[in-house]
């Protein structure tokens, strides 16, 4: 499969995520991508470094993932569709170029197909950077928009949807999924999706200064005494509108749930399936899903938590995600009971661990 | 906004006396000027004194993370290969924090210019070894003197890139007097003029002066330029692929 185009048509085709994502990126009007080699993502350089030029984009291939994250902030400086993608050690590599291109304000786009870690780790699939990815990962006050697929069609879905949330909120944008949705295969549909907004036009890009004044792309902020905290003042207000305007979920059998499984990634997939065994045993159980993990869907989830007393927290990590369940209920008068179940280093949950955890909960 | 306004803005750079950072900066401008480029070019700012490139470079500028220079200009130009990408970096960013970059760079043979500062010290940091500080050189982290047993030997970036069979253009040039100053314009001018006819990867470092960090006068810094860094740095055109 990576080693040709995937044609235009309607018709569902099996497809692994990371090429779903690739092939999503180019239709986004990607046009540059530089990478170094990781597990378990190669399938994305695989894919770009043949598709990528044929589609008149540039492919590189990075002496570290230092160079790709700076090239691709050169790029996406000229106003380009540009991203990069790794997993976990390699996303912790461009750290500091992703606090200069939020800065900046560039757009482009980042995929952390996430292994176990910390350190070197494993290469099998985890969602331990949650911390990372929304916590800002680099230095200073600084937001990604962080998406998270649960499926090979949201890989592609989600990727298309991420470039034009770039250009929109002029942001870095990163699609957060774990390995094993990178190395799945689904039959998906390559189906045109709408812009999310009209062309944004970047006046600010770096293309010469022919017929306008120079444009300039600083982060430093040296000079004047205020300048900084201006900048500071002016990112968060993009943030807190980011926060207001982008908080997407979706809740599976709400209507008279009283425990919430809440879940993002290959665990939401396991836990749909648990819930519904679970409600087969008379457990009145629902998924509750973050698919933007920055900003999280508080609000939604605070609807939950007024039907749901109950909520069972699912990750494959050892406990990231929770807090912002937690932080959602800060300053509200609910207090749903808040469990957790995490499986790490490299291990997702089984389905059937799964569904006794949730019976084990209902008795509390 | 017109194709006769200077590349240089009007005014003083914030430079200390007699810094190299001064002249480079001005060479370059003139070149653009003579070249007619400055309105198609997009410049790389670095880190360190020179920074604040953009408040002198009348053109489009990006400020670029603490070695990634070329990192960045590899991007900009392979997006905009109609542009001229000038990439301008001192010796820490370049040859020590960035040498990774600045290596693959030259040898991918991308088609911009690269010019680097070489003053053998960090400026802006106050004064600490670099990967260019002479042996037996005086900074503040190496006060006994660089040893090259204790740190090495200086890295000699240009003898380096001969290894190479990208880079089209390699030159050491120095701007301590003027008959030096008019030889690296021709190289700067020649480095630029490779990229416009699309010859690839032209690589000019020009040894400098840090007066300050060196704690000396203007004319002892020239003078260490000219004796003790050339004898170290030869100064001499390595690779012209035009011959």
């Amino acid at each position: 499969m990576a080693n040709q185009r995937i044609p235009m048509e309607t018709e569902k085709t099996l497809v692994m995520g990371n090429v779903a994502m690739s092939e999503a990126a180019i239709r986004a009007g990607c046009r540059f991508y530089a990478g170094y080699p990781i597990t378990p993502q190669n399938e994305v350089s695989e894919y770009l470094a043949q598709a990528l030029p044929a589609a008149g984009g540039v492919f590189l291939q990075a002496e570290s993932e230092l160079a790709a994250i700076n090239m691709v902030f050169g790029a996406a400086s000229t106003g380009a569709r540009a991203m990069t993608s790794s997993s976990s050690p390699g996303i912790s590599l461009m750290q500091e170029a992703l606090s200069f291109i939020a800065a900046a304000q560039i757009p482009c786009f980042i995929a952390n197909i996430m292994r176990g870690g910390p350190g070197l780790g494993n290469i099998d699939g985890s969602q331990a950077d949650y911390f990372q990815a929304t916590r800002g990962g680099g230095h200073g006050d600084y937001r990604l928009i962080v998406l998270a697929p649960w499926s090979v069609q949201e890989m592609y879905d989600l990727t298309i949807r991420a470039f034009d949330l770039g250009d929109h909120y002029r942001n870095p944008v990163m699609l957060l999924a774990d390995g094993i949705l990178g190395q799945m295969a689904e039959a998906i549909e390559f189906r045109e999706l709408s812009p999310h907004d009209k062309p944004v036009p970047k006046d600010w890009a770096l293309t010469g200064c022919e017929g306008r004044k120079p444009n300039v792309i600083q982060t430093l902020y040296l000079q004047k005494k205020d300048a900084l905290e201006a900048k500071n003042i002016e990112l968060q207000a993009k943030y807190d509108r980011i926060t207001r305007e982008l908080q997407l979920s979706e809740a599976c059998d709400m209507e008279d749930a009283e425990i919430a499984v809440v879940a993002y990634g290959t665990p939401a997939r396991i836990a749909h399936w648990a819930v519904k065994k679970a409600r087969e045993r008379g457990i009145k159980a629902c998924l509750f899903r973050p698919i933007t993990l920055w900003p999280f869907p508080a609000l939604a989830l605070r609807a939950v938590a007024v039907r749901c007393q109950k909520l069972l927290v699912v990750e494959m990590s050892q406990g990231q995600m929770i807090e912002d369940v937690k932080l959602a209920f800060f300053g509200t008068d609910l207090r749903p009971r808040i469990d957790f179940m995490g499986r790490g280093g490299g291990w997702y949950p089984k389905p059937k661990e799964l569904l006794a955890e949730i019976l084990e909960v209902a008795k509390r | 906004m017109n194709a006769e306004e200077k590349t240089i803005r009007p005014g003083r750079m914030h430079y200390c006396p007699v810094c190299g950072h001064t002249i480079a900066q001005r060479i370059i401008g003139e070149v653009m000027d003579e070249l007619g480029i400055r309105e198609r070019t997009i410049g790389t700012a670095p880190v360190g004194c020179a920074v604040l490139l953009y408040d002198y470079f009348n053109c489009d500028i990006i400020e670029c993370p603490h070695g990634r220079i070329p990192a960045v200009a590899t991007g900009i130009k392979r997006m905009r290969p109609d542009n001229i990408v000038f990439a301008y970096g001192g010796d820490g960013d370049l040859l020590s924090i960035g040498l990774a970059e600045t290596i693959h760079c030259a040898n991918r043979g991308e088609n911009i210019t690269m010019i680097f500062i070489n003053n053998a010290v960090y400026g802006m940091t106050g004064g600490q070894m670099a990967p260019t500080t002479l042996i037996g050189q005086q900074t503040i982290t190496t006060p006994k003197g660089r040893m090259a047993t204790e740190t090495g030997a200086p890295l000699r970036i240009c003898e380096m890139f001969e290894t190479l069979a990208s880079p089209v253009f390699i030159e050491r040039v120095a701007v301590h007097d003027a008959p030096h100053m008019q030889r690296a314009k021709q190289a700067i001018r020649k480095a630029f003029q490779n990229q416009i006819e699309g010859k690839g990867f032209s690589f000019v470092e020009v040894l400098s002066m840090c007066p300050t960090h060196w704690k000396m006068g203007g004319k002892e810094a020239c003078q260490f330029v000219g004796n003790e860094m050339a004898g170290y740095f030869p100064i001499k055109k390595f690779r012209d692929a035009d011959g």
